[in-house]
């Protein structure tokens, strides 16, 4: 009975992934897909050299390294907050739980439109309120770097990244803030309780008894969302279609898959993501991650 | 005050602050959507602060109308991408559950050589970039023909290469869930006669009708939203667009954003439905199984 189920897997996934390796080490190109002989070729490592000669790939690496690492810090602190928050009953809460699942469950297609209208510089709604006072509205997804000045310093802050950072923070806060409630919820009240009774604070009963017992899960959660994130490709593509500094590997991928039509090259770039993943996630499984204990 | 006084003060603020801004965070956007969605275009262009629409607007407004009817009436075709969206995500459905769920409970109840490796694979090849696997796929796809017609131009293969993201969310879903059915159940029922087979029919099946809703109500939603693969196989055949496609191929453009945000309403409508009608088991489903995003 598990003949079928194993051999969708192999065939869906572990079947493209080795082939990719041979298509990396291929010169195939979109325009002569039909005629190509998969079995006879000069493994080379061409495509390899291509996507790294690029002036756009160091960029992508750094972008996808920002974006990851942010983009899971703020969508976990997110869900961390929001956790906490309607940890205890009171009125509404059930309403406040469902609503928080919004962003989540939108299709990404959809939220990222909304977006893009509530930011465009003619008509959209953040840049009426904020130049309701005067001022130069602002082009969010199209401005690689804004100015800005604090304490008569002024530096440029790459605006587009920040905003797919946001835009990652809110669309999968929801994700982080289901695990975290319910990891919180089996906290038992005697615990709490006592540490009152005791004389601690809330931010010391935050500090000393929550943290501690939220450890495993916020572990397991930073590694998904870490992945996932680095993995990402519809949000940035949708959302700025991976101009004004926002390019990332996987849009890059999809460029010369579907732009410029060179399929090994795409394979070849695939790997190199697949290769700088595993590297973090080695560094983050050794080093940083906490297991759940007796869980 | 003390500090325990004081921080009791703080933090109750803090909280009705912070609910108070996750709610504007939350609810705002799709407030704003389905607003523009009943407007004219150019009045949120002369008057942006000015969301929300008046009842004579969402009584008169056409652009539901407009955006549904069929480009040959000189609409935007979303009933077909509808009709595209509903076949793609039924047959994943259908296709995912009824291997899933005999994988799911060999993977549970059976031993044999093998086993933790293949689990453990699949939880692995889960966390693998979408974008890899969709090469070759999309290679695959493009070569492979039947009677002259690559299997890529079919609306069904959707749903096929949808399965490299469904099954293993599925096969990891049911299998905890098989787990959780206490093995004397079965045991008893072999005791009072019953084969192998009648057991998993009459037993433990029926005890699963939850678990596979929750798992058809996930892959329905991850094949209802799905982007990357609609994207790379049908864009250029208008006529197997998706919702997701179609939505995002109109807003490159010159469309109005009113007529943009109702097909964002049409798009998220079924899925937030079908998410909050079944919210419960759906939440501990997900806890459970941590389905991607």
């Amino acid at each position: 009975m598990t003949v079928p189920g194993a051999l969708i897997v192999g065939a869906l996934i572990i079947f493209p992934i080795l082939w990719n390796v041979v298509l990396s080490l291929q010169q195939v190109r979109l325009i002569d897909l039909q005629s190509l002989n998969f079995f006879s070729f000069d493994a080379n490592l061409d495509n390899y050299r291509r996507v790294s000669g690029v002036s756009s790939f160091w960029p992508a690496i750094r972008n996808t390294v920002v974006y990851a690492i942010s983009g899971t810090v703020l969508s976990i602190g997110l869900g961390l907050w929001a956790a906490l928050i309607v940890r205890k009953p009171f009125k509404g809460r059930a309403a406040v739980r469902g609503l928080m699942l919004f962003p989540y469950v939108v299709p990404v297609v959809a939220a990222t439109l909304v977006w893009q209208i509530m930011l465009n510089p003619t008509f959209g709604i953040i840049n009426e309120w904020l130049t309701a006072g005067g001022g130069e509205p602002i082009r969010f997804l199209s401005s690689a770097s804004y100015d800005v000045t604090i304490l008569g310093f002024t530096f440029g802050i790459p605006l587009a990244l920040t905003v797919v950072i946001l835009f990652e923070g809110w669309r999968y806060f929801p994700f982080a803030f289901l695990f975290i409630l319910a990891r919180l919820q089996a906290i038992p009240g005697e615990l709490e309780e006592a540490a009152t009774v005791d004389g601690a604070t809330i931010s010391q009963r935050f500090r000393y008894l929550i943290v501690p017992e939220l450890k495993g899960v916020l572990s397991v959660l930073i590694l998904l969302r870490f992945i996932w994130t680095f993995n990402k490709f519809d949000d940035i593509f949708l959302l700025t279609g991976g101009e004004a500094g926002t390019e990332v590997i996987t849009v890059q991928i999809i460029e010369w898959l579907n732009g410029r039509g060179e399929i090994g090259s795409a394979a070849a770039l695939g790997l190199i993501l697949a290769a700088i993943l595993s590297v973090m996630l080695f560094v983050y499984l050794k080093f940083f991650y906490q297991e759940e204990e007796a869980a | 005050m003390t500090r325990d006084q004081f921080e009791t003060r703080a933090f109750g603020v803090l909280k009705w602050l912070s609910i108070a801004f996750f709610l504007v965070i939350t609810v705002f956007p799709l407030v704003y959507m389905i607003s523009l969605s009943f407007k004219d275009i150019p009045e949120v262009v002369t008057n942006p602060a000015d969301v929300l629409p008046s009842w004579e607007q969402i009584t008169t407004s056409d652009t539901y109308q407009s955006v549904l009817r069929s480009r040959d009436e000189g609409g935007f075709g979303f009933v077909k991408f509808l009709t595209n969206s509903a076949f793609v995500s039924v047959l994943a459905v259908f296709i995912t559950v009824f291997f899933a769920i005999f994988a799911a409970y060999a993977a549970a109840r059976l031993t044999f050589r093998g086993k933790k490796a293949i689990q453990s694979g699949i939880i692995a090849i889960y966390l693998f970039p979408a974008v890899v696997t969709a090469i070759p796929l999309f290679v695959l796809f493009t070569r492979v023909r039947i009677g002259g017609v690559p299997l890529r131009s079919e609306l069904w293969s959707l749903a096929v290469v949808y399965l490299a993201q469904t099954i293993p969310l599925a096969l990891y879903m049911l299998r905890s869930h098989f787990l959780s059915v206490p093995y004397s159940l079965e045991e008893a029922g072999m005791v009072d006669g019953l084969s192998r087979t009648q057991v998993i029919w009459k037993i433990t099946f029926p005890l699963s009708a939850p678990a596979v809703a929750a798992v058809s109500l996930y892959v329905f939603m991850i094949a209802w939203n799905e982007f990357l693969f609609a994207f790379l196989f049908m864009v250029t055949q208008p006529e197997n667009w998706t919702l997701a496609l179609g939505l995002q191929q109109l807003n490159s453009t010159e469309v109005p954003a009113t007529a943009l945000m109702a097909g964002s309403v049409i798009i998220s409508l079924p899925v937030i439905i079908l998410f909050f009608a079944a919210e419960r088991f759906l939440t501990e489903g997900l806890t459970a199984g941590g389905v991607k995003g």
